[in-house]
């Protein structure tokens, strides 16, 4: 009916986000070693309740439909609840993210209970062995009650989100049937190398074979949800579902537990801060006119991937992928499917890539260590 | 149940509209699925479908011409399917 493509219209941005992530905290009671923001103590600077209430109400007339709240763990904000309810007054619809440490009987039942109310447990093993060496010691037990007390809420359908790495896509059969077994709807996300996913990424991202294995698994199981995560795989023939297009400032973006606004929830780094909410003109003039987000709005040109006959499919893959592993914005993927990424990893050139920092971690050493499990696949 | 053009319909109660340069995003609070409207007439219809007794009607007096009715029509039959409207009688 229209000229312009779909793609092309969100590729040049929306009046407002779809998908909005925003951090509440950087406090956590976990130490996960690929987490992106680098999350553990909270920011004395975190933004306050009636600062919170004021994102709320603009998010409310930028007609901003839902939000996904994470962090860090969300629910250690003693106003977590407060947040909550005052969003779903004001009709912005809330999901969102935790570890499941604090899910007990009491908030799945007020979860159950309330409408516009999501919830998505992270979960990055079916074991205890493989989930916990990611999530830390007596997390996946903490997570499995989570789900234990939503079931016995009769809250359906919630969400339980992975992160695929190296050691957990062999699981994906088994996670889709824990999903199962719980009403719930299992959803996949790609491992960045973002805040501590950084020193993780070179041992944990899939291998080769194993994406080829993710995406036919991904082709079988379309009712997956994803977040548009891999739109990467999709030069390797059979498109997935979803946009197949980085969204970061056109359709995503992030707000920080401090204000700041990001491109996305996986470039929490000065080059892709687009402003913050509290300045003047507050969160919605900086999803319409930060310099940043024009920019990034602006056509991309394919860089050194124009010549490959797959550009269209994948659009060059996963902006913060790209950046974290010290490529650049218009390099191939890392993790191209076509293997243009590891060549483009062995020229690197340049200085080291951007370390996103400790940010809020914890003490040294309070993460887990990874340890490997077995032989290494590749 | 099927659409029926010359039957009321209405914007669900439970879904969002919110304009867009391509035409309109609705988003339904309970499926919580999200609809592209690619069409800015269309969107428009999509608004006003409360004000008329029935689909054609709304079609008409909008001033959509004779000749899009059947498209119009068959993308509001698959916005009926997705709730993104519902019959009002």
């Amino acid at each position: 009916m229209t000229a312009v493509s779909l793609v092309e219209q969100m590729a040049g941005g929306l009046h407002a986000p779809v998908c909005l992530t925003w951090e509440l905290t950087y406090g956590c009671n976990l130490a996960c070693t690929h987490c992106l923001s680098s999350s553990g103590r909270r920011d004395p600077d975190e933004l306050s309740t009636a600062e919170c209430r004021a994102v709320i109400d603009e998010l409310a007339s930028m007609q901003v439909f839902y939000v996904n709240l994470g962090g860090g763990e969300p629910t250690l904000r003693p106003d977590f609840w407060e947040i909550v309810d005052y969003a779903i007054q004001r009709k912005v619809g809330v999901k969102f993210s935790t570890n499941g440490t604090r899910l007990d009987p009491a908030a799945a039942r007020r979860i159950a209970g309330t409408d516009y109310l999501d919830v998505q447990v992270s979960l990055d093993g079916t074991s205890a062995a493989v989930n916990d060496a990611i999530r830390g010691a007596g997390s996946h037990a903490a997570a499995v009650r989570a789900m234990d007390n939503l079931a016995a809420a009769g809250a359906k359908g919630f969400k339980l989100s992975v992160v695929v790495t190296r050691d957990n896509v062999d699981q994906l059969d088994e996670f889709h049937e824990l999903a199962g077994r719980y009403s719930a709807q299992l959803r996949l996300t790609r491992l960045r190398p973002s805040g501590r996913g950084a020193d993780v990424w070179g041992q944990l991202h899939p291998t080769q074979a194993q994406q080829r294995q993710l995406h036919t698994w991904l082709v079988q199981h379309p009712r997956t949800l994803t977040g548009d995560s891999f739109f990467h795989l999709s030069a390797l023939g059979e498109r997935l579902a979803g946009l197949n297009l980085c969204g970061a400032g056109r359709v995503v973006c992030l707000i920080d537990p401090i204000g700041d606004v990001y491109a996305c929830p996986f470039v929490l780094h000065d080059r892709f801060k687009a402003g913050n909410v509290r300045a003047a003109g507050g969160f919605t003039s900086v999803w319409r006119d930060s310099q940043l987000f024009t920019e990034l709005r602006a056509p991309a040109s394919p860089g050194a991937c124009g010549s490959c006959g797959s550009y269209d499919a994948c659009r060059g893959g996963c902006m913060a992928a790209k950046f974290f592993t010290g490529l650049e914005l218009d390099d191939p993927d890392p993790e191209c499917v076509l293997g243009h990424g590891e060549a483009a990893l062995l020229a690197r050139t340049g200085a080291a890539a951007p370390h996103p920092g400790r940010g809020h971690s914890h003490g040294a050493g309070s993460e887990p260590v990874l340890v490997r499990l077995g032989r290494r696949p590749d | 149940m099927t659409f029926a053009p010359d039957r009321p319909y209405r914007l669900h109660p439970s879904v969002g509209l919110r304009p867009e340069g391509f035409g309109a995003l609705a988003y339904h609070y309970e499926t919580r699925r999200l609809t592209f409207v690619k069409d800015a007439e269309l969107t428009d219809v999509l608004r006003r479908l409360a004000d008329y007794p029935d689909v054609l009607s709304t079609l008409i007096a909008l001033g959509v011409p004779a000749a899009r009715h059947a498209g119009f029509v068959a993308a509001l039959a698959r916005l009926a399917a997705a709730e993104v409207i519902c019959d009002r009688g």
